[in-house]
């Protein structure tokens, strides 16, 4: 679903990545760790296709970095949630415009977002909250809501971007426990993260830890060995 | 095309201070355009109803006969840069100088013969009515044995075309330099309309959305913002008109087309203004 094949990607003044591969499928959940800088935002931006490597592939779900025309990135989107540090919602919309958001661009119906809505702020424990402003929810709860808006098209790959960065202990706890779920259902997660406790906590993940560009820990390499 | 029209509403109802300002500004750029509009059409109805007293006076010889008379009327309407061609009698051409200069009617009545000739009032067809042409219907005239004399008032039809072309030059000047202004104002306006929602377009690439569907409520609210400037300069326009007309001086408002032209232009401009301001963000993401 996910393969980086050799991944190099320079930029005016520094190189990003040098020489990153790795391949996941779906429903596995990975970590991306590492210091500020080391790469984490970059493999993201790379998957979101909102940048293209200097050399080597990036593909994900059938599509190749390499060859995607623009129209096709934006229906590669589609199917993958993107969840950031400071949430980015929409402040002057609802949770419930939020979500909906995302899937008036595929040209549902509106009857079919009302219901979808619903179901997926029920699904993020945010049903009661549906009219309210982010201005008016905590900062865990804001997050739940971007959770929502990027399960609304049933994604392949949900990427998070320091996703807990901004959130005390116990949302922290509850937003992390939603991407195992969702990694249950069988959406690949790739989490980037500075918090290495939350790491310790998943034994079953897949961590890549980055430094300089380059993978220097994967945990499934010495599983393997 | 529903979605871009609900999205476009919306945010007219989202951020309503904004969009007030965006028409204002827009307004009050084509405010400036609307009153030059007023100024050059006036202007213009001042130049066409002095140009409409252009008259070419064929003044004929007493030893004229009336068949002659009648051949030259004939020759000169015949040409195409004639409209029409009156024939003054020299009791006619009396009558008429007793009633224009009635402080003179004692020496007119002193008078044992009539001294005024006969004429031929020339008139030209308007799409000929340049000094150039002017100057050769007369000169056609001119040329008949039985003509005496002809008058056009040659210096000041000189002025007149002289005083057209500068007034022609200057609103085709005056008019690009205001659009352009107003366009570039315009554009500004809704740049900035468009920043506040910045976050919005990268959100919207965020989620997938495609160019297109970005696009289409941007394009409407800079439509619609246009209108709303367009409609607001219109009625500035006819406010200051109101004020000015009758009291200041004379004026005539301008006609329906040049109105529908402003509005659409205004509308116009705004989508334009939208559209370039939009592909920035959209390329960029």
């Amino acid at each position: 679903m996910i393969r980086f094949e050799n991944v190099v990607k320079r930029y005016a003044r520094a190189t990003a990545l040098d020489g990153v591969s790795f391949q996941l499928g779906k429903g596995d959940f990975c970590f991306l760790t590492g210091h500020s800088g080391a790469g984490k935002s970059t493999v993201l931006r790379l998957l979101h296709m909102a940048e293209r490597p200097t050399s080597g592939d990036v593909r994900v779900s059938g599509y190749s970095a390499s060859k995607v025309r623009r129209r096709d990135i934006a229906r590669l989107r589609r199917k993958i949630g993107y969840v950031f540090q400071d949430f980015r919602l929409l402040q002057d919309r609802t949770a419930a415009e939020n979500v909906a958001f995302a899937l008036e661009v595929t040209g549902a119906k509106r009857s079919e977002i009302r219901t979808r809505v619903g179901r997926l702020l029920s699904h993020v424990g945010l049903a009661a909250k549906s009219g309210a402003l982010p201005s008016q929810l905590s900062g865990g709860e804001q997050q739940r809501v971007a959770v929502a808006r990027a399960l609304a098209n049933d994604p392949l790959v949900l990427l998070a971007d320091e996703p807990t960065g901004n959130l005390d202990e116990r949302a922290t706890r509850g937003v992390y426990e939603l991407f195992r779920e969702i990694s249950a259902a069988g959406t690949a997660v790739v989490f980037a993260t500075h918090d290495l406790e939350l790491v310790r906590r998943a034994p079953f993940a897949r961590v890549l830890e980055l430094d300089h560009g380059k993978i220097v820990f994967d945990s499934a390499a010495r599983g393997a060995a | 095309m529903i979605h871009a029209l609900r999205e476009a509403l919306a945010a007219f109802r989202r951020a309503p201070l904004l969009t007030a300002l965006s028409a204002a500004m827009i307004g009050l750029s084509l405010l400036v355009v609307g009153l030059f509009g007023v100024a050059t059409w006036n202007v213009n109805r001042v130049l066409d109803e002095v140009e409409d007293r252009v008259e070419i006076v064929a003044y004929l010889r007493d030893s004229a006969s009336p068949r002659e008379v009648t051949g030259l009327q004939e020759a000169l309407v015949e040409r195409p840069d004639v409209a029409e061609v009156f024939y003054v009698s020299r009791e006619q051409a009396l009558q008429v100088a007793r009633r224009d200069m009635a402080e003179f009617d004692s020496i007119f009545s002193s008078l044992d013969t009539n001294p005024l000739p006969a004429s031929l009032e020339i008139r030209m067809v308007p799409a000929y009515r340049d000094a150039d042409g002017v100057r050769a219907v007369a000169a056609a005239a001119g040329e008949a044995p039985i003509v005496e004399d002809v008058r056009f008032g040659a210096d000041w039809l000189d002025k007149v075309f002289l005083l057209r072309r500068v007034a022609g030059a200057a609103s085709v000047v005056l008019g690009a330099t205001f659009g352009l202004v107003a366009a570039l104002i315009i554009g500004a306006a809704v740049r900035i309309s468009i920043f506040a929602r910045k976050e919005e377009i990268e959100i919207m690439h965020l989620v997938g959305a495609a160019d297109r569907f970005i696009r289409g409520p941007f394009l409407l609210e800079g439509l619609f913002t246009g209108m709303l400037g367009g409609g607001a300069a219109l009625g500035a326009t006819f406010v200051v008109y109101r004020v000015l007309s009758g009291r200041v001086v004379e004026l005539a408002w301008i006609p329906v087309e040049w109105v529908a032209i402003g509005l659409a232009a205004g509308a116009l401009l705004g989508m334009m203004a939208s559209a370039v301001a939009v592909r920035r963000y959209l390329r960029t993401a």
